[in-house]
């Protein structure tokens, strides 16, 4: 150890970690993290759900280009896709967006293209005589994935999806980098201010963090094995 | 109606194009000492995780949750800014006379990405049937020249493919070195958007390399999966 290391500078600012200023002033801190984080995932699911049956549609006019976006965006950088919103949503808009928006449509359309897969695998891990024992009753193929094979593959998907909502809320900090004053900025705010604590600072942040993630990814284990455990007997 | 004419000689030549090609180097050498040093760390990890000791167990849970469950962008600062306080006092010595923001870089994407792959490793071995493990110490062996010569050599094979697609996410990640001011792939795009307001050339210069890097490993990955873990199969 070469210097004590001293937390007070937390205690401090503790509120402005948690929330920002608000309610004086816009929301911040670990509050907007979790606003990014719930935002996106709600809009990447339904993307993901979209993207995933669209990928394994009958039609490959419709497949080839949906697959070949899905992993042209699983190519890149998380970072590439919300320079690309920073620059594209002005120009296709004709305004100014602002940043958080610009961060969501940017985790959205990443995180998307993730969800697919796990929509994909998880339709797929339907076995095939549902669909065609509903067909045969009489559903259209439409029909039959939307309430015989959907709302068993979700189930089994919820496991992937509460992983794929940590790794949102790891990624929300990328939000920094556009000027977003999420948890991860404010931090970097606070270390510019106080200048002589960033050791503490980062290690605080990286321990909030980690206690929010760590809870989803232990949630998400207990369901995984509560669904083998429901399918077991 | 967008005005706007695109010039794409910017990034296929001149100045310009140098500072991509700098800044793909660097995603190359960042990526390159990343996977082989998370490599060596993700290999220890995963044997300490499978020890028959359990605080050693504790220990490698604790580093691997971590990690794991912490961005990848608070831990670069966290090198970057705030290793000084906790690190001795030679270590600190040698990184500033290091390009330091490239090391703390490859500290940081080396011990995010050891995490992923220690898992990865533990699975591999794990695949491996107990009864080799048993086979190899009823003749002798000792635990470790068990693992050296009988179990790694087979756990290492199946590895190969998601240690791979780990690569791929490191190549990725790299790009978040861009906010201590490593000079990156993705770095040098938003430099030369910055110098020449050609964004859309400039991005689609950086995503197409990005998404070549990936086409040609994940092809190169096909082959491996097709000539070595499954030679037989038509």
């Amino acid at each position: 150890m070469e210097e004590a290391l001293n937390f007070q500078v937390i205690i401090d600012n503790f509120t402005y970690f948690m929330i920002g200023r608000y309610p004086n002033g816009p929301l911040g801190g670990l509050g907007l993290t979790m606003y990014l984080a719930v935002v996106s995932c709600v809009l990447s699911f339904f993307g993901g759900l979209i993207l995933g049956l669209l990928s394994l549609s009958r039609y490959a006019v419709i497949r080839y280009p949906v697959n070949l976006f899905i992993n042209a965006v699983r190519g890149i950088p998380l970072l590439m896709v919300i320079f690309w919103m920073y620059f594209l949503l002005p120009a296709l808009m004709g305004k100014t967006v602002p940043e958080a928006t610009t961060v969501i449509m940017g985790l959205t359309i990443f995180t998307s293209a993730y969800m697919s897969q796990i929509v994909r695998a998880g339709i797929q891990g339907i076995p095939k005589g549902q669909t065609e024992a509903a067909v045969s009753t009489g559903l259209k193929h439409w029909q039959a994935m939307l309430y015989i094979v959907l709302p068993q593959g979700l189930r089994n998907m919820i496991p992937s999806f509460v992983n794929q909502f940590v790794s949102l809320i790891k990624d929300t900090s990328l939000a920094f980098i556009v000027g977003v004053s999420e948890l991860t900025h404010v931090g970097t705010q606070i270390n510019n201010r106080t200048m002589a604590f960033p050791t503490e600072i980062f290690i605080f942040i990286a321990a909030v963090y980690f206690v929010l993630c760590f809870a989803f990814t232990s949630f998400s284990r207990w369901l995984e094995g509560r669904l083998a455990w429901r399918k077991s007997i | 109606m967008l005005k706007y004419t695109f010039d794409w000689s910017i990034v296929t030549s001149g100045k310009y194009f140098e500072w991509l090609v700098s800044g793909l180097k660097v995603t190359l050498e960042l990526s390159a000492v990343g996977i082989v040093c998370a490599f060596i760390l993700g290999l220890l990890i995963a044997v300490l995780k499978m020890s028959h000791y359990r605080p050693v167990r504790w220990i490698a849970t604790a580093y691997l949750e971590f990690f794991r469950n912490t961005p990848l962008l608070v831990q670069i600062f966290f090198w970057y800014f705030g290793s000084y306080k906790v690190l001795p006092a030679a270590v600190n010595e040698w990184l500033n006379s290091t390009n330091f923001e490239f090391a703390a870089a490859a500290i940081a994407l080396t011990i995010y990405t050891s995490a992923f792959i220690a898992e990865d490793i533990r699975s591999g071995i794990l695949s491996i049937p107990k009864e080799q493990m048993e086979a190899a110490r009823s003749a002798g062996f000792s635990y470790l020249r068990s693992m050296q010569y009988i179990i790694l050599p087979q756990a290492v094979r199946i590895t190969i493919p998601p240690l791979v697609n780990q690569f791929l996410n490191l190549a990725k990640n790299s790009s978040l070195a861009m906010s201590i001011g490593v000079m990156e792939l993705t770095y040098q795009a938003r430099q030369v958007e910055s110098y020449t307001f050609k964004g859309f050339e400039a991005f689609t210069a950086a995503t197409v390399v990005y998404l070549g890097l990936s086409v040609v490993i994940t092809a190169l990955m096909d082959l491996y999966n097709k000539k070595v873990l499954n030679p037989h199969r038509a």
